[in-house]
């Protein structure tokens, strides 16, 4: 039973299609990768799959209730006038949670994505990457069971998106979610996923589906392994087919 | 460029403008009732000190009342008009030419309705209109100006309308919210001049009335004197919001 699937949905704007025909079917606790050119609607399917967005034709099934899926996006997207815990503890509170116990499990998330000591921090006060722990830290505080990142650490520098990448992949072990993210990093999505979507250019439908061998969460030398660098170029094949409209196997 | 050269700098341009008028007012014997030297100036403030703060006090006073109406009109209306954007355009019209038509042109129909006898009354009015848009402008601005993606957040956590409203969307207007009632108390101090030159000001008389019976006496050091006080007092009330401003903004972003 898939906790999430997207069925022949097709995503229509004034301008033109967004989207599709595409499908996709994920897995409970399954991580996948999104990847394709710029424009090619995977920000449009991740809004499909959260239930922020309806498909124009198409059919998404969620199984996941109201609070069970969290999103986190390419910026942080905190409230500036929030400390982290009240960031952190936004979901719970409008949840309806009494504040002291958001507080206490939003402290829970922070100290979980390494943020212990800086849960009354407003977030121009911290940088980049912590920026982001935190908002990693609001996605995770209602443990959901479906969560979408959109292109979560495209603004930062490689060793802090590398170290978030490990993060992520170990809260993953903690509690399980599917994860679906989106990015544009080839490296990025096998490294971090057990499954890579490529799509083609927009509108956007599946050229490839590529499987990544390997246990999760990846040990250190994964990177310079031959089974990462095959299927690495396995995706990059995919996506150079994609961008030229034609359809993988 | 430090503080001191910051500070430093007008003053000495004041001096040296000062002084060229002081020398160019006595060289070319300038009658005092066209110009009056900066000495002449000096020796009224200091003869009508007492009557002048006073006068400084009621237009200031009238000024801060009318900036407090009109900014809880202007925030109550920005409230209820984000609400539905048929409201807003029903109402947009309507603020724009309260905007545009100049305070003086409203002034005397103002002044009917408030009672000639109140002229209190038609003055914190007039000043109301001109420091509402500023404040109404910035609110509707700022209430709409709450980042699309926590929206979505707002959206994905089930958020009612109403914790939307108190949650995102007002403390997302406070920047904008704040420089409008800077901008507004500016105005509020043009707006309770202009209104005080139609309407008089009764029993206690403003700086512009000061300015107006100096000018009938063709006593124009005492013209000047009231116009340096109504400077003073106007740079001072921007100062003082700019530092509201800015306290409010670092409460806001937490540094």
């Amino acid at each position: 039973m898939p906790i999430a699937a997207l069925t022949d949905v097709e995503v229509d704007y004034p301008r033109g299609r967004a989207l599709g025909p595409f499908s996709l079917s994920i897995a409970a606790g399954e991580i996948v990768a999104l990847v394709g050119p710029s424009g090619c609607g995977k920000s449009t399917a991740l809004r499909l799959l959260a239930g922020l967005e309806a498909p124009t034709r198409g059919e998404v099934a969620r199984a996941p209730g109201r609070g069970e899926t969290a999103v986190v996006f390419q910026a942080p997207t905190l409230a500036p006038w929030l400390s982290a815990r009240a960031n952190a503890a936004l979901p719970l509170e409008l949840s309806g949670m009494p504040k002291t116990d958001a507080a206490a499990q939003a402290d829970k998330a922070l100290a979980r994505v390494g943020l212990a000591g800086a849960e009354a921090a407003r977030p121009a006060q911290l940088s980049g990457g912590m920026a982001m722990r935190v908002s990693l830290a609001r996605a995770l505080v209602t443990e959901p069971k479906l969560l979408l990142l959109d292109e979560p650490f495209a603004a930062l520098d490689e060793i802090t998106r590398r170290a978030l990448a490990d993060d992520v992949l170990k809260l993953w072990a903690d509690i399980r979610p599917a994860i679906i993210f989106v990015t544009h990093n080839v490296e990025e999505a096998v490294y971090m996923a057990s499954r890579v979507v490529v799509m083609s250019a927009g509108p956007g439908r599946m050229v490839g589906d590529i499987a990544v061998a390997g246990p999760l969460p990846r040990p250190a030398q994964f990177r310079t392994t031959e089974g990462f660098r095959a299927t690495a170029e396995a995706v990059s094949d995919a996506l150079a087919q994609g961008m030229s409209g034609g359809m993988a196997a | 460029m430090n503080r001191l050269t910051a500070l430093l700098a007008p003053t000495a341009l004041i001096a040296i403008l000062l002084g060229i008028w002081e020398i160019a007012c006595r060289a070319l014997q300038v009658p005092v009732y066209f110009l009056a030297p900066p000495s002449a100036i000096g020796a009224a403030l200091a003869a009508d000190a007492p009557s002048l703060v006073a006068a400084a006090g009621y237009t200031v006073s009238n000024a801060l009342i009318a900036l407090a109406v009109a900014s809880l009109l202007a925030q109550g209306l920005a409230l209820v008009v984000v609400l539905s954007r048929t409201l807003e355009r029903a109402v947009q019209p309507i603020t724009v030419v309260l905007q545009v038509t100049p305070v003086i042109a409203i002034a005397p129909l103002v002044n009917i309705w408030a009672g000639t006898d109140h002229p209190g009354r038609a003055i914190i009015a007039l000043a109301v209109i001109v420091a509402f848009f500023p404040i109404y402008s910035g609110a509707v601005t700022g209430l709409k100006a709450a980042d699309p993606d926590l929206m979505r957040l707002f959206d994905l956590y089930g958020a009612t309308p109403l914790q939307r409203l108190l949650r995102l969307r007002a403390p997302s207007a406070v920047p904008f919210v704040l420089e409008g009632h800077k901008v507004a108390a500016g105005l509020a101090i043009v707006g309770a001049v202009v209104a005080e030159f139609v309407a008089g000001s009764g029993k206690v008389q403003g700086l512009a009335w000061r300015i107006l019976d100096a000018g009938y006496r063709l006593q124009t050091a005492r013209m000047f004197a009231a116009l340096f006080v109504l400077g003073v007092m106007g740079a001072v009330l921007y100062t003082v919001l700019q530092a509201a401003e800015r306290a409010g903004l670092k409460w806001w972003r937490g540094r």
